[in-house]
């Protein structure tokens, strides 16, 4: 079976996409994930990389039925888009699957947690890409 | 400055074109654009498309067309941003005329989809969106789609049923339009018990997968004059403007700020406002698409267009008219053609022979053709002289 995944290209985003690393605009303040060389906010390219909390709310999701070349075993497929937790700020915005949730029990405002997984992988004895997805934060410490 | 006029339109109807390629179809469409202009010969072409590389594995798409159609020799390139391909071209072709540099050029859009399976095809759309950061995960573009038609309908209290108003009048609008895909009516009930694509997509909130091409040619004023059937139809108005292409680093994701920047430009271009635009033909790829642009367009108050749209607002009778060719939904969505078919259809309108649903008496039109889920928005506004 061809390769389809390229080592490189999944090496290369492992600190945004397995740690969360954005960046914060050291102009403007905001945000920014995943992380981009300017701030599409102001365009300062005076950014600094910033770590970004792994618990957040569910602003809107979707369960996806028609699926992609590659995504068939993972139908019906929900995404998510996370509000990340963070301070003062305003928490930058994450895009990622749901897991280890029925898809009957997402909801709009649910408190999740950033785990890794598995995202695709070629064949059965090929490269695998992981990345992150939330889960239900179950119960969470009284702040 | 000179003006920009559209000389002359050409469109195939769009569908399963089994026994029909790239050459076939540009060549009906571009050929009848020329010929509408009274035989006219393009200085240059600008060719349209989105995914020809990915499913069609046709590069080099400006000299293939071009040069089948005849033009060796000519300036020809693929203008490419997803489903806004065609809205790009045409701006494109806009500015190449209105530098004086040309006073004739042709665009000839394409796409070819119906050669493919439907999963294959929904890859291949879902480049429009981040490959790193949407793509990777699965996230298809119906799926982002669904995530902004989630975040507005939750926000500004929009029920399933109000937004079912929309492509219930998209397939009435269709049914006498001869180029359109779907010419049958649907009902809410419909749009409702259709399969769910990405939840809250409805297979009936979506446009189609099909084959389809549409020409303009564009001339300077210059050569308008020397017609002797002067074009009475001018683009008064164009602007473009992009925004992110993950959806993340948005201020809001109910809002599609792209299309009012561009908007807001070809306004003041054309010296008009929303309330003198008689016809819009406007980018629905789902249901949400054209509920959103009918605020950005500054057409309805932010979170009303719905409401308003169940109010009998932008029916045909109402000003602006929107989408009497049924639109992306039921007219049909062959991707980077699109915006071509838009701008061909709403110059129809204000000539006066547009062959489907038509908006009588129109002076002014507006086109907004999307890439993306809301990435490159350009917005054309054409006047009648």
């Amino acid at each position: 079976m061809p390769l389809s995944i390229s080592p490189a290209r999944v090496w290369r985003e492992r600190e945004p996409r397995y740690r969360l690393v954005g960046k914060r605009c050291k102009k403007c303040g905001a945000i920014i994930y995943p992380p981009r060389p300017a701030c599409p906010h102001c365009g300062s390219r005076d950014l600094e990389d910033v770590e970004l909390p792994r618990t957040g709310t569910v602003e809107t999701y979707t369960i996806i039925y028609t699926v992609m070349d590659g995504f068939r075993h993972k139908a019906p497929l929900p995404i998510a888009i996370v509000r990340l937790d963070n301070g003062l700020d305003n928490g930058a915005r994450v895009l990622a699957p749901l897991t280890d949730i029925d898809p009957e029990e997402i909801k709009t405002g649910m408190r999740v947690e950033a785990v890794l997984r598995r995202i695709k992988q070629d064949g059965e004895h090929g490269l695998i890409a992981y990345g992150v997805a939330f889960r239900p934060v179950l119960s969470e410490p009284r702040k | 400055m000179t003006r920009v006029y559209v000389a002359g339109v050409g469109m195939t109807k769009i569908g399963r074109h089994f026994d029909k390629g790239f050459l076939d179809l540009t060549a009906e469409s571009a050929f009848k654009a020329i010929d509408d202009a009274g035989g006219i010969e393009p200085e240059a072409i600008v060719v349209t498309n989105m995914m020809s590389s990915r499913l069609n594995e046709q590069d080099s798409l400006g000299a293939y067309i071009a040069a089948g159609l005849g033009f060796r020799g000519k300036p020809a390139f693929k203008v490419e941003a997803a489903c806004g391909s065609g809205g790009a071209g045409v701006y494109n072709a806009y500015l190449m005329v209105r530098s004086g540099l040309f006073n004739a050029v042709l665009v000839v859009g394409v796409e070819k989809m119906t050669d493919y399976p439907t999963s294959t095809v929904t890859a291949a759309l879902a480049q429009a969106a981040d490959a790193e950061y949407e793509l990777f995960y699965g996230a298809s573009f119906t799926g982002l789609n669904a995530l902004m038609m989630r975040y507005y309908m939750e926000k500004h209290g929009v029920t399933r049923d109000e937004m079912s108003e929309w492509p219930v009048m998209m397939h009435s609008n269709a049914v006498s339009n001869p180029y359109a895909q779907f010419r049958r009516k649907i009902t809410k009930e419909d749009v409702a018990k259709s399969q769910v694509v990405a939840d809250p997509i409805r297979l009936l909130d979506s446009s189609p997968i099909g084959d389809g091409s549409a020409a303009v040619l564009l001339v300077s004023e210059e050569l308008a004059k020397k017609m002797p059937n002067k074009p009475d139809v001018y683009i008064a108005g164009a602007w473009m403007a992009v925004d992110t292409v993950e959806l993340t680093n948005r201020e809001s994701l109910d809002r599609i700020p792209a299309a009012r920047i561009a908007a807001e430009k070809a306004y003041k271009m054309a010296g008009l406002e929303p309330k003198d635009i008689d016809v819009i033909e406007i980018h629905d790829a789902f249901t949400v698409n054209g509920i959103m642009l009918l605020e950005e367009l500054g057409f309805a108050p932010y979170g009303k267009a719905a409401k308003l749209l169940n109010e009998g607002r932008f029916h045909p009778g109402d000003r602006p008219t929107a989408n009497p060719s049924g639109g992306l939904k039921a007219r049909g969505h062959p991707v980077g053609t699109t915006g071509v078919y838009q701008v061909a259809e709403v110059a129809m309108q204000l000539r006066g022979d547009f062959p489907g649903l038509r908006v009588d008496g129109a002076e002014a039109g507006l086109t907004t053709n999307m890439g993306g889920d809301g990435s490159s928005l350009s917005v054309h506004i054409l006047r009648k002289t």
